[in-house]
């Protein structure tokens, strides 16, 4: 199991984490504009990266802030770990 | 021909001390070019050689593993086959998948150890109830066999399960698949890479492919670690590594890459006959033919290649064991692993082709692509040699997740294994 | 009668304590100390049980976790028994009862040997290759495979014992307590680090606590006496804990390990009530050092599996340690130079060493120069080609190694013994290495794996990284501990190390014999059974990775893992292959590194504490008032109410009947509540609803559906504005959680430019529902001083109020469609409003129901339940629910997913009533709705989500989803049920006042 060195809180167990999928998917601000493909593209696809991959987790029994962290899938190393909003430290 | 395999032949090969059998399948380098390249040595992917071979006439086809044969998910499932699935696209897919494993062993001249020792899913709040009958109705109208017990008759059939009603979620009934059932899953994907081999598919292990090599909207071929591999159809069953071949095509699929684990006690003498499930308590469990008591955990909710899981969804999954299963306490673990599920935001399959021609996908099985491996076989060897998906799989496209015509199993079974 | 082995004063037993103990139902006596292998054989019992497959007889082979033959079913038919225990790791107790297993009738007569005759026709994977015919006949040949397979028994009872969880943090963790481990532990814990050091054994030490050779000594200190100092300054270290019986069962990534702290195995069983057995440690190391040791390999010969056979390391341990003889007649077989050491200790304590067999030509060393003063014969070049004795070896026969070590030369010499104590030299243990993701190298010199590369902050020393000497161990684990640690200062100077062991090995994975291989049994798994022919047949039918010859022949697959074989195995495969050691992988060895027992991994979370239980802050007048309980997640709901000889059914109706004539009450706190403030909650609450909320005025409730992002229906609920920024949302009970960190979700990561905040204030209010046409009456009552006429307080709005000094909000909306009160106060006064409401509502008939009644009277209404009406594939247009999705609005979560191609078919499943042909007849819910019965294959329209027996309408009634179903009002359709088919006409799913009028009702 991981620790997970929430920005708000410090190092902590996985086990209070949730993980929420790939980061940097933006929602639309005019969903109604896309086509059916581009919103099956934001819905529904995803990279899936094995390798480097940004990503959001949520410290749902801590702070219950989300954040996002750079890990590495293959190994499941993090390399990093950044507030919402703020750009990637690395890469 | 090959050896026939039978006890006649085991006896005969027993005066030569069994120095004269052949090898199951050859070890051949590739080609320059095959009619049709299968990505992924798996049980699904020997599958679709052995039908591409078998019932389209492909006669050169090779099948590139990156490591050995049935070793992903093949190897590292808990080996629950069933049909017993709520709409009609799944259970015209699994029920046909289904009644391939009946004849699969004799087909193959491979014992795949089929045994329909039944499943059964259990409820444990009143929704479980309304849930299960409606799948059972659905069933019976879809000519799967499927019966509702209530809790006295779920502890006939398994009489080690826990129904007091005092505890915190109480069995309060189950669905009963008799046809249902185990096997073994190495033999899944040795008799079928043995039968492909006969057929003459070349059979390329330690194969890994590097790119996916696209004139405009058309496949050409396939960069591998022992060169280029000309093809016209390719059809990718990377499981867990779809996503990774998909991006080499330039593609993006509907598919997350989870960890699932699973473990297996010390064996033990005939304690449990059939295979119970239970999605409320998380935790399903069945007796391998060895004696090991063979225990399905969950998926961890993040994306990872690592095949490895999170320690706290193996005991999570033994916590519901010992609640349904008290005399299991001093039963000791012997052996746990992971590996990597590909799933899909409906928890049902992609077996499809996608925009780019010659190339086609079979993927996103989640946590139950086993019991389906000769089905997804027949159906995707349809599909690749085709070019158009057979009805019984035409669900199970790319583009539903576009239209929104999904299959969510996830919705109707909160978790589908 | 047995002999008496044992002779006096030795290390671990304690002569004064004697223990009895049961085997086969045969009463032994021991020493406190004994394991249930030294005891046994100290009274020379070797047979112990039998092999997996050909029941062969099998006796103790080693003396730790790595045994793979003597393992016992502990306890036969009570509720503590426990099968396949090691014999070897057993400490016994007084009344320890153990028997053999895998044996019919007896140990020493089992039928299932029959299979050792067999054997020529069931090489590995013979399975694969029969029981096909006839084809229906598997499930019957399975019936005989299962019964024979197996090992022990499952326990048939609940577990009397206890376990629990324990969080450990330290600087340094120390797996082994051997003497790279207690010297690694010193220098840490004085270097201020604080540090654990575990060990499985019950004593610290490891092998060298024994080593009381003349020819091994530190610093001129015999080497065990060495080590007892050592051990004696460390147990005074304040910075060091160290837990013994504690072994390391999983190291998992970021230095997480799992490890199994045994309290009470050892205790005789009444004095085991009430204590803690086992404390599963979670451990959190910022470092690890692995000092795990290795394990000695056997050596791959026919017929070297018979009880009698044992590891000369372990020969050495029964001698040096608990005071036992595993024979009076005995032979070492060896390729190396550990065996004379054992040999040594044998002449030492006077039992007879008939002869070393030894691979090597060129012997040098001052042991092996020591054995032969002893005048132990020593054959030089030779190997064992074949053992005898069935039941115990009574004698072997070796011949000559021809130059290469490919073949036997020269003739067969028989020599007699009663026990051959062998050694393969030694494999590093790095099975926790290993699973914690590290990398091995193969060092050709002594064909070992050894650690690489480190996958986290941890390091391996002694044998377990490949140092097997003295001076290696000494020496290096001061400089890479220090190093490791950062750390300058340790007690450790330099060594002088005397030692007769010579590194010389010739290593010969398969040893030739004068047989053709067919005609051996050279076991390399020993509890299932696989033996070098099998590996090599495996090889020829294809399998040539690892990972497929181990499963093909089920080397490894054993409840030793593999321990002793699987060097051999991959020894044997790249000799047959002719590749390099490891070219075609090296086993993963997965965790755990010995097998964990359920319980312990559990801990306490079994029985009441399996999972939390939520009750309201009503539940004891619940429950005092005979109520029925449903699960809903984790609360417990009252779900009715029976009066004496009341069934559900009698209950539901007369609650029902109760509720639209007179008054009910409902506990409803369970709902979620979730406060909503900011300055942009409105714009918020526009976004997460598919209906608009700016315009709700402050004091009013609105209706509100919640989506998710594909459009399908997720939760749903009343909205309160409290005011101009302050709003308190529900949420359905189950879905409470979910929808909290869903807001959270799109308010933190997509709109952090809103200003609303968020709070689950679930558990803080008490929510007491009163409804009927009595319910203003009694509300008024409750609460005096409001004003609760329909102009002052219409539906949908809502009253802050006080119930005597307490201040409350009170909500009239409504779930059955009767006039309905709602009031919200403080959990903990709770009970005392509701209290109130039944005492001022007696005279009203006031009814309490629960969620079964709840569930009824919604559905005469035509209200959905989220989760039984809906599954996730329901739109609100689906559920005929357009008059809530704003067509204003620019957007909100989901709106785009309702115009895709699918969605906006009209013939989509719809949500329709459904009414009987014969008004008696209730659905049953989840039966399957069709047009066409006849129709093959049948097509299913949809299927009944709700069904009740209407007391208030006098008719069985019925919510389903339907294909089309919008357009069938009128139709007729059939529920196929298993005896019958049940017709039904689509109705609208307002059965009961489609005008409302029960709202505002006036009795």
């Amino acid at each position: 199991m991981f620790l997970i060195n929430c920005p708000f809180c410090g190092e902590r167990e996985q086990s209070e984490f949730k993980a929420g999928g790939e980061a940097h998917i933006k929602r639309p601000k005019q969903p109604t504009e896309l086509s059916d493909d581009e919103w099956a593209e934001f819905l529904f696809m995803r990279k899936n990266i094995k390798g480097v991959q940004f990503e959001r987790w949520n410290h749902a029994h801590g702070c219950r802030k989300w954040f996002n962290i750079v890990r590495d899938t293959s190994n499941d190393q993090i390399k990093a770990v950044y507030k919402m909003g703020e750009k990637p430290p690395v890469k | 021909m090959k050896n026939n395999y039978s006890i006649f032949s085991l006896i005969k090969n027993a005066f030569s001390y069994h120095e004269n059998w052949e090898k199951a399948w050859k070890d051949p380098e590739p080609k320059k070019e095959y009619e049709a390249i299968i990505v992924g040595g798996g049980g699904h992917g020997l599958a679709t050689a052995y039908y591409l071979a078998k019932k389209h006439n492909m006669k050169n086809i090779a099948v590139v593993e990156k490591g050995w044969i049935g070793g992903g998910n093949t190897g590292r499932n808990t080996t629950i086959i069933r049909s017993n699935y709520l709409w009609d696209a799944s259970a015209g897919l699994y029920d046909h998948a289904l009644k391939i494993w009946e004849g699969l062993s004799q087909e193959l001249n491979y014992n795949v150890m089929f045994s329909q020792r039944g499943v059964m899913n259990l409820a444990h709040n009143l929704q479980d109830v309304r849930d299960l009958k409606r799948r059972t109705h659905a069933n019976r109208l879809n000519g799967i066999d499927a019966v509702y017990l209530n809790t006295e008759e779920v502890k006939k059939f398994c009489p080690i399960i826990n129904t007091s009603q005092d505890i915190r979620y109480p069995v309060l009934g189950g669905t009963l698949q008799r046809r249902a059932g185990t096997a073994r899953h190495d033999a899944v994907a040795w008799g079928y890479a043995r039968g492909a081999d006969e057929m003459g598919v070349d059979i390329i292990q330690n194969c890994e492919v590097k790119g996916i090599k696209r004139n405009g909207d058309t496949v050409e071929g396939i960069e591998t670690n022992k060169g280029f591999i000309k093809a016209k159809k390719i059809g990718v069953v990377a499981a867990g590594h779809s996503s990774v071949i998909a991006n080499m095509a330039g593609l993006k699929l509907p598919l997350e890459s989870k960890p699932l684990q699973a473990l297996v006690s010390e064996p033990v003498k005939p304690i449990i006959d059939t295979v119970v499930m239970s999605n409320a308590v998380h935790a399903y469990v069945s007796q391998s033919d060895k004696g090991e008591l063979v225990i399905g955990a969950g998926t961890d909710d993040y994306i990872s290649y690592s095949q490895k899981g999170s320690h706290d969804i193996v005991e999570g999954t033994l916590n519901a064991i010992l609640e349904l299963y008290p005399i299991f306490s001093r039963m000791r673990m012997l052996r746990q692993w992971g590996g990597i599920v590909d799933i899909c935001p409906d928890a049902s399959p992609i077996i499809s082709k996608t925009s780019v021609k010659g190339l086609y996908f079979n993927c996103g099985w989640g946590t139950g692509g086993f019991k389906a491996t000769p089905g997804s076989g027949d159906l995707f060897a349809h599909t690749i040699a085709n070019d158009e998906p057979h009805k019984l799989n035409a669900a199970f496209n790319l583009n539903r997740f576009v239209s929104g015509d999904l299959v969510d199993e996830h919705g109707a079974a909160a978790v589908a294994h | 009668m047995s002999k008496n082995l044992r002779f006096k004063s030795s290390k671990q037993v304690d002569e004064t304590y004697r223990i009895s103990f049961k085997f086969n139902n045969k009463t032994y006596y021991g020493y406190k100390g004994d394991t249930l292998a030294s005891a046994l054989l100290a009274n020379d019992i070797h047979l112990v049980g039998r092999s997996f497959k050909y029941h062969r007889p099998r006796g103790i082979m080693t003396a730790g976790s790595e045994e793979p033959n003597a393992i016992i079913q502990l306890h036969d038919n009570t509720s503590r028994t426990e099968p396949n225990v090691r014999a070897t790791e057993i400490e016994i107790y007084e009344g320890l009862v153990a028997s053999s297993q895998n044996c019919w009738p007896s140990v020493n007569f089992d039928i299932g040997g029959i299979n050792n005759i067999l054997s020529p026709i069931l090489p590995a994977g013979f399975y694969y290759k029969t029981f096909m015919w006839p084809k229906s006949f598997w499930e019957k040949y399975e019936y005989f495979i299962r019964k024979s397979a197996g090992l022990g028994k499952s326990p048939k009872e609940a577990d009397p014992d206890i376990y629990e969880h324990k969080y450990i943090h330290c600087d340094v963790l120390i797996i082994g307590a051997g003497i790279s481990g207690i010297m690694a532990a010193k220098i840490s814990a004085k270097n201020g680090l604080k540090t654990l050091l575990v060990d499985e054994k019950s004593f610290l030490g490891g092998s060298t606590i024994y080593d009381n050779s003349e020819f091994s000594k530190i610093n001129n200190q015999i080497t065990s006496s060495w080590l007892e100092k050592e051990i004696n300054e460390i147990s005074k270290l304040e910075n060091l804990e160290i837990k013994t019986r504690t072994s390391v069962a999983a190291f998992h990534g970021y230095n997480f390990l799992l490890a199994r702290e045994n309290l009470t195995d050892h205790l005789p069983i009444d004095q085991r009530e009430n204590k803690i057995r086992h404390r599963l440690l979670k451990i959190r190391a910022k470092k690890v050092i692995s000092a795990t040791g290795a394990i000695e390999r056997p050596l791959i010969f026919d017929n070297n599996d018979r009880p009698g056979i044992l590891l000369s390391s372990a020969i050495k341990k029964y001698i040096d340690l608990y005071g036992v003889a595993c024979g009076e007649n005995n032979i070492l077989f060896t390729n190396n130079d550990t065996a004379y050491e054992t040999a040594l200790s044998m002449v030492q304590r006077g039992i007879k060493v008939n002869a070393i067999i030894d691979n090597r030509e060129d012997i040098d060393s001052k042991l092996s120069y020591e054995a032969e003063k002893n005048n132990i014969r020593i054959f030089k070049g030779y190997t064992v080609v074949d053992t005898y004795g069935y039941k115990r070896i009574n004698g072997l026969s070796i011949m000559e190694l021809s130059k290469d070590g490919q073949k036997v030369i020269g003739k067969k010499i028989r020599l007699s013994c009663d026990s051959l104590g062998v050694s393969g030299g030694w494999t590093p243990a790095v099975h926790l290495f290993t699973q914690s993701g590290g990398k091995l190298k193969f060092r050709e010199d002594d064909q070992v794996f050894i650690p690489n590369k480190y996958p986290s902050d941890q390091l391996s020393i002694g044998s377990c990284n490949g140092d097997f000497s003295l001076e290696e161990i000494t020496t290096n684990t001061v400089s890479s501990v220090k190093k490791f640690l950062n750390v300058n200062n340790t007690d450790y100077k330099t060594f002088e190390i005397i030692t007769g062991i010579n590194k010389s090995k010739r290593n010969i994975w398969l040893l030739p014999s004068d047989k053709i291989l067919g005609k051996t049994k050279s076991f390399v798994d020993f509890q299932n059974d696989a033996t070098a022919k099998d590996i090599k047949l495996a090889l020829r039918e294809g399998f040539r990775s690892i990972e497929h010859v181990k499963r093909y022949t089920t080397t490894g697959m054993g409840t030793d893992q593999g321990k002793l074989g699987n060097m051999h195995a991959l020894g044997i495969i790249s000799e047959t292959a002719g590749t390099k050691m490891g070219e075609h992988g090296t086993t993963t060895f997965r965790p755990p590194y010995t097998p964990l027992t359920f319980g312990t991994i559990v801990g306490r979370n079994v029985g009441e504490f399996f999972d939390i239980i939520r009750r309201t802050p009503i539940h004891d007048w619940h429950v005092e008032n005979n109520a029925k309980f449903e699960n809903v997640g984790q609360w417990k709901r009252a779900w009715y109410y029976p009066k004496a000889n009341e069934n559900m059914h009698q209950a539901v109706q007369r609650e029902s009947k109760a509720a639209r004539d007179c008054a009910g009450i409902l506990d409803a706190s369970t709902l979620g509540k979730i406060d909503i403030q900011g300055t942009d909650a409105s714009e918020f609450l526009n976004r997460v609803y598919t209906n608009a909320w700016s315009k709700l005025a402050i004091g009013k409730c609105r209706y509100g559906l919640m989506l998710n992002e594909d459009g399908m229906v997720y939760d749903d609920g009343v909205t309160t504005r409290l005011d101009e920024n302050h709003y308190i949302m529900t949420t359905t009970t189950g879905g409470a959680a979910n929808v909290l960190g869903k807001l959270e979700d799109y308010l933190q990561t997509e709109w952090p430019e809103l200003d609303v905040y968020l709070s689950s204030v679930t558990d803080h209010y008490a929510t007491i529902s009163v409804c009927g046409p009595h319910s203003k009456k009694i509300i008024s009552k409750v609460i005096p001083d409001l004003d609760f006429s329909d102009e002052k307080f219409p539906h949908m709005s809502f009253k802050n109020t006080k119930i005597g000094q307490v201040k409350c909000r009170v909500m009239r909306i409504s779930f059955t469609g009767e006039q309905s009160y709602e009031i919200n106060i403080q959990s903990n006064y709770g009970k005392s409003v509701w209290e109130k409401c039944m005492e001022e509502g007696k005279d009203f008939n006031i009814t309490p129901y629960g969620t079964e009644t709840m569930h009824l009277l919604r559905a005469e209404k035509g209200f959905i339940i989220v989760g039984q009406d809906t599954d996730a594939t329901m739109t609100p247009i689906d559920l005929q629910m357009d008059w809530i999705v704003s067509k204003k609005k620019y957007d909100f979560i989901g709106k785009r997913s309702l115009y895709r191609s699918d969605t906006i078919k009209d013939d989509r499943k719809q949500l329709v009533g459904l009414l009987t042909e014969n008004p008696e007849e209730v659905l049953e819910e989840g039966a399957q709705i069709v047009a066409d019965i006849k129709k093959s294959p049948i097509e299913m329209l949809g299927h009944v989500t709700s069904s009740y027996y209407s007391p208030n309408l006098n008719k069985s009634i019925a919510l389903g989803v339907v294909k089309g179903g919008k357009k069938m009002i009128g139709q007729k359709l059939i529920i196929p049920m298993e005896n019958k088919n049940i017709n039904v006409t689509v109705a609208d799913p307002v059965f009961l006042d489609k005008e409302g009028e029960r709202l505002n009702a006036k009795l």
